[in-house]
């Protein structure tokens, strides 16, 4: 077993449980410190993908930023404290059918990739995916993108101030 | 300019649609009656400038002279190719003249006899609008454009017809003619579309050409063609068996029964058969067929006026009647005579019908002002040759006219009709021979029962001269009826050597003294049977007709041979049995069977689905899932067998 | 290692684990935060398949995806505030007027 494959499959293990203890927990602020655990176990694996500026946006935009808005909000509403889901009244079959579903979706990811696993191709030679290149294929092949994704996010930031503002 | 000039005969009526309907509401009754009047009047003028320089042309020109394309191709779809284009040649020429001219007049009067109606701009639309879709139907230069003409002189026509349309009989009246030119109307195209189909033009010039081409291979679509095209003549012309509409069609105001349902629209079908005469003549068993209806149409129409009391119905059947001998002589290949008829007829009935317009007139206005009884029925009359002088001497010579008395119009074009019968078909002219006599004492009875005795109603004898706007254009009919005559001559045939060109060969024969004294014989003889007959028949309204001795032969005369009922019980009896089968078996039962049940069905199934719209965001994100699940299941098995 | 295939089940694994959640809890956020963790998933695939064609453009797509998301989260929490204020609540078993 290759060092690389031993270190993914550790971290690998880091971020299911992680995904898994955010499903379960009661308390959605135990909740949202899991999904930054995940969080950051998959930017380790951007690194070995050779992709560590994504790792470090990753790490600073998602599991900082976004995920801090989270925490914020848990608190502000109130939300750490609400614990346990209520028993549905109606639809009780929907969470073991769910459960189910999601289970053979996951052993159907197996499946494939156990029956296709030799027939994977190589990897290709690794890229230069350094802050430099990506700035520069960013405000080259994806120039427009670029301009669209600002508008994007400054409609997101007015629209949120918008519905968040008292009357 | 050349081309505006060819087509402002139409342009200018059009024009004044186009004011009354737009300004109307704010003009003066002068205003609107005298600009309608002026356009036509210039319309008619235009139209004697284009029939003088036709006649400048040389002779073996006149049928190309005016061919007008406007160079817009007006149907351009796979093989079908018409162009948008108009024919002057001497038929047309002649056919503008007689519409221009008596549509002029009766515009005229229509200024005096509409005065104060409340929708009196509205008739004059509607008036103009009809010369304007007549000049389009005898300008064209193809079928499809005639056909436009011809459509919109029946819209005029159930227009102007229901135009009282307060009155629910109006409204039916117009309804019904509606309808029966529809059935003629689907003849009339399906024959055009035949033409298409057989010759792949639709222009007069180029399926003429394909007929002498052609000659024997298409004789059979030929007789096919002109049989269809002559049963929608029928419904125009009011031919048997559908001229059942024509009587009913006076319950328009008289100006119109006068200019659309005698002089002119009506004279819509013989004018066709006259164009497409190269057509007719290469059927002979189709003008075999049309010379016994029209024969048999001038007969039964005949014998029906006998015994009307309506004074327009009496002039209505007359027109019928008159229209079969005009057919009777397209039947017979005998279109100069034809037309000579339809233009001397165009004066003296619409001379008729303005006259008894203005008595009708005369009874309505200045007679008992809440009149309970008939102001149409000629019973109520009586006397009003003293009332009424001017009126009466111009329908004395109308009536001296249709009854065929010499030296007046009509004598000598019927005189020619029954001249070609007698040489070319034997049953036709006996049954015309009929129809005259039958004519001349209708006009005999009708003079007497209006004109003279004694006034019979209060009305009567508070009847007044109509005003002088609606008296002169009777006295221009009445002139043009003492000598249109002179048009086509016996012997002279002005008028035939002027058509021929487009109408066939023509050759004028001296008068045949023989029938002319036969004819005269007869007119004068029903005239003084008439006389005889109802000279004191009518001494109050309330007694009944002399002919009522006549048992069933009155009663079926009376009833227009039961016709109509018999059309009440057969067509429009069984045509409201296969609707109301329709409507409660097949469409209650059937057809919404299956669209309520098609709801039913939706309404069952939203119902159950319904149920899964829970409103709850899981349960939709779970269905999703299972799509989700079920799409790589299928994929992974898809995947499988392909590899 | 010469695939990057298992990057790729991870993916798959952890995009289940994130369906699993979004349908099994009934508080806005949790869900909101599976869905978070799915759209993760989908990043890590992309990157895996950027790996294994040595090309940049499913590290951009993971950008502007990231960029989204932010984009979406501010906007999604500021419904969720908005919401709570209303109704006192934050289970989605309570909005349910889009009953049929």
């Amino acid at each position: 077993m290759s060092p690389d494959l031993l270190l993914f499959l550790i971290i690998a293990l880091v971020a299911v449980a992680a995904a898994l203890g955010m499903l379960f927990s009661r308390s959605a602020l135990y909740a949202a410190l899991f999904l930054i655990m995940n969080f950051g176990a998959v930017a380790v694996l951007y690194l070995l993908l050779n992709a560590p500026f994504l790792a470090v946006v990753q790490v600073s935009v998602y599991a900082g930023a976004i995920m801090v808005l989270f925490l914020f909000v848990i608190m502000l509403l109130g939300a750490e404290r609400l614990g346990r889901d209520p028993e549905p009244a109606t639809m009780r079959w929907q969470r073991p059918l769910a459960i189910v579903l999601a289970v053979v979706l996951i052993v159907q990811a197996v499946y494939v990739f156990a029956a296709r696993a030799g027939a994977a191709p190589a990897v290709a030679e690794a890229v230069d995916a350094g802050p430099l290149n990506i700035g520069k294929t960013l405000i080259n092949s994806y120039l427009l993108p670029f301009e669209v994704i600002a508008i994007v996010l400054l409609a997101a930031m007015i629209g949120a101030v918008v519905l968040t503002r008292d009357k | 300019m050349n081309q505006l000039l060819f087509i402002s005969p139409i342009l200018f009526p059009l024009l004044g649609v186009l004011i009354n309907a737009t300004l109307g509401k704010r003009m003066s009754e002068k205003a609107i009656g005298w600009l309608a009047s002026l356009l036509v009047v210039a319309s008619f003028g235009v139209s004697l400038i284009l029939f003088a320089q036709l006649g400048g042309a040389p002779e073996d020109e006149r049928l190309t002279w005016g061919a007008i394309s406007l160079g817009i191709p007006w149907i351009q779809a796979g093989a079908l190719s018409v162009p948008f284009g108009f024919l002057i040649d001497p038929l047309s020429a002649t056919m503008m003249l007689v519409v221009t001219g008596v549509g002029a007049l009766i515009h005229i009067y229509s200024i005096g006899y509409m005065h104060g109606d409340p929708r009196f701009a509205r008739f004059f639309v509607y008036l103009n609008l009809f010369v304007a879709s007549m000049l389009v139907l005898v300008m064209a230069d193809s079928f499809l454009l005639m056909f436009v003409g011809w459509e919109l002189v029946g819209l005029c026509s159930y227009l102007l017809i229901g135009f009282w349309f307060t009155n629910i009989k109006n409204a039916e009246a117009g309804r019904k003619a509606f309808v029966v030119n529809r059935i003629g109307d689907v003849a009339f195209i399906l024959g055009i579309l035949l033409t298409f189909v057989t010759f792949g033009a639709l222009t007069f010039a180029d399926v003429f050409a394909g007929v002498a081409r052609r000659g024997e291979s298409v004789q059979a679509a030929v007789a096919a063609i002109t049989l269809l095209l002559f049963i929608g003549a029928t419904g125009k012309s009011a031919q048997i068996p559908l001229h059942v509409w024509l009587p009913d069609a006076m319950a328009g105001p008289t100006p119109v029964s006068a200019l659309i349902h005698a002089a002119t629209m009506v004279t819509a079908g013989i004018y066709m058969m006259a164009r497409t005469h190269v057509m007719f003549e290469a059927a002979p068993s189709t003008q075999a067929v049309v010379a016994l209806v029209g024969a048999l149409t001038a007969l039964v129409a005949g014998y029906t006026a006998l015994t009307q009391f309506d004074i327009k119905r009496v002039l209505a059947y007359s027109t019928i009647s008159q229209l079969g001998f005009m057919v009777a002589a397209a039947g017979l290949g005998a279109y100069v005579a034809g037309m000579f008829h339809l233009v001397t007829h165009a004066f003296f009935k619409a001379l008729l019908f303005l006259a008894a317009g203005s008595v009708i007139h005369a009874m309505e206005h200045h007679g008992h002002h809440h009149h309970p009884a008939d102001p149409q029925d000629m019973r109520n009359m009586g006397g009003l040759r003293a009332k009424l002088p001017l009126t009466f001497v111009v329908f004395l010579i109308g009536g001296l006219a249709l009854a065929g008395v010499p030296p007046l119009a009509g004598f000598f074009s019927k005189d020619e009709i029954v001249l070609d019968a007698l040489k070319h078909n034997l049953p036709v002219f006996v049954l015309l021979t009929i129809s005259a006599i039958f004519t001349a004492f209708y006009v005999g009875r009708q003079l007497v029962m209006v004109f003279f005795g004694q006034p019979r109603s209060d009305m009567a004898r508070h009847a007044q001269e109509s005003p002088a706007i609606m008296t002169a254009p009777l006295v221009v009919l009445a002139a043009l009826t003492v000598l249109g005559g002179a048009l086509n001559l016996p012997g002279v045939g002005a008028l035939g050597y002027w058509l021929s060109p487009a109408v066939g060969e023509f050759k004028t024969h001296p008068l045949d003294v023989g029938l002319a004294g036969l004819f005269t014989l007869i007119a004068l003889g029903g005239l003084a049977a008439g006389w005889l007959v109802y000279r004191h028949a009518f001494t109050t309204p309330d007694l009944t007709d002399p002919l009522s001795r006549l048992g069933p032969l009155y009663a079926l005369s009376k009833n227009a041979w039961y016709l109509d009922a018999l059309y009440q019980a057969v067509v429009v009896k069984g045509f409201y049995t296969l609707s109301s089968f329709l409507a409660s078996v097949l469409d209650l039962g059937g057809i919404d069977g299956i669209v309520n049940g098609v709801g039913r069905l939706a309404r069952g199934v939203a119902g159950w689905l319904g149920r899964a719209q829970a409103g709850f965001v899981r349960a939709y994100g779970v269905l999703m899932l299972i799509g989700v699940v079920a799409l790589v299941t299928y994929f992974l098995i898809v995947g499988a067998n392909a590899r | 290692m010469d695939t990057a295939m298992p990057y790729v089940l991870l993916s798959a694994i952890l995009f289940a684990l994130g369906v699993m959640g979004v349908l099994i809890r009934r508080n806005a956020l949790m869900i909101f935060m599976s869905i978070e963790l799915m759209l993760n998933s989908a990043n890590l695939a992309l990157v895996a398949f950027a790996r294994q064609w040595g090309q940049l453009d499913g590290q951009m797509f993971v950008f502007f995806i990231m960029t989204v998301a932010a984009a979406e989260v501010a906007v999604g929490l500021a419904l969720i505030v908005t919401i709570f204020r209303a109704r006192r609540s934050t289970n989605v078993d309570d909005l349910a007027q889009l009953k049929g």
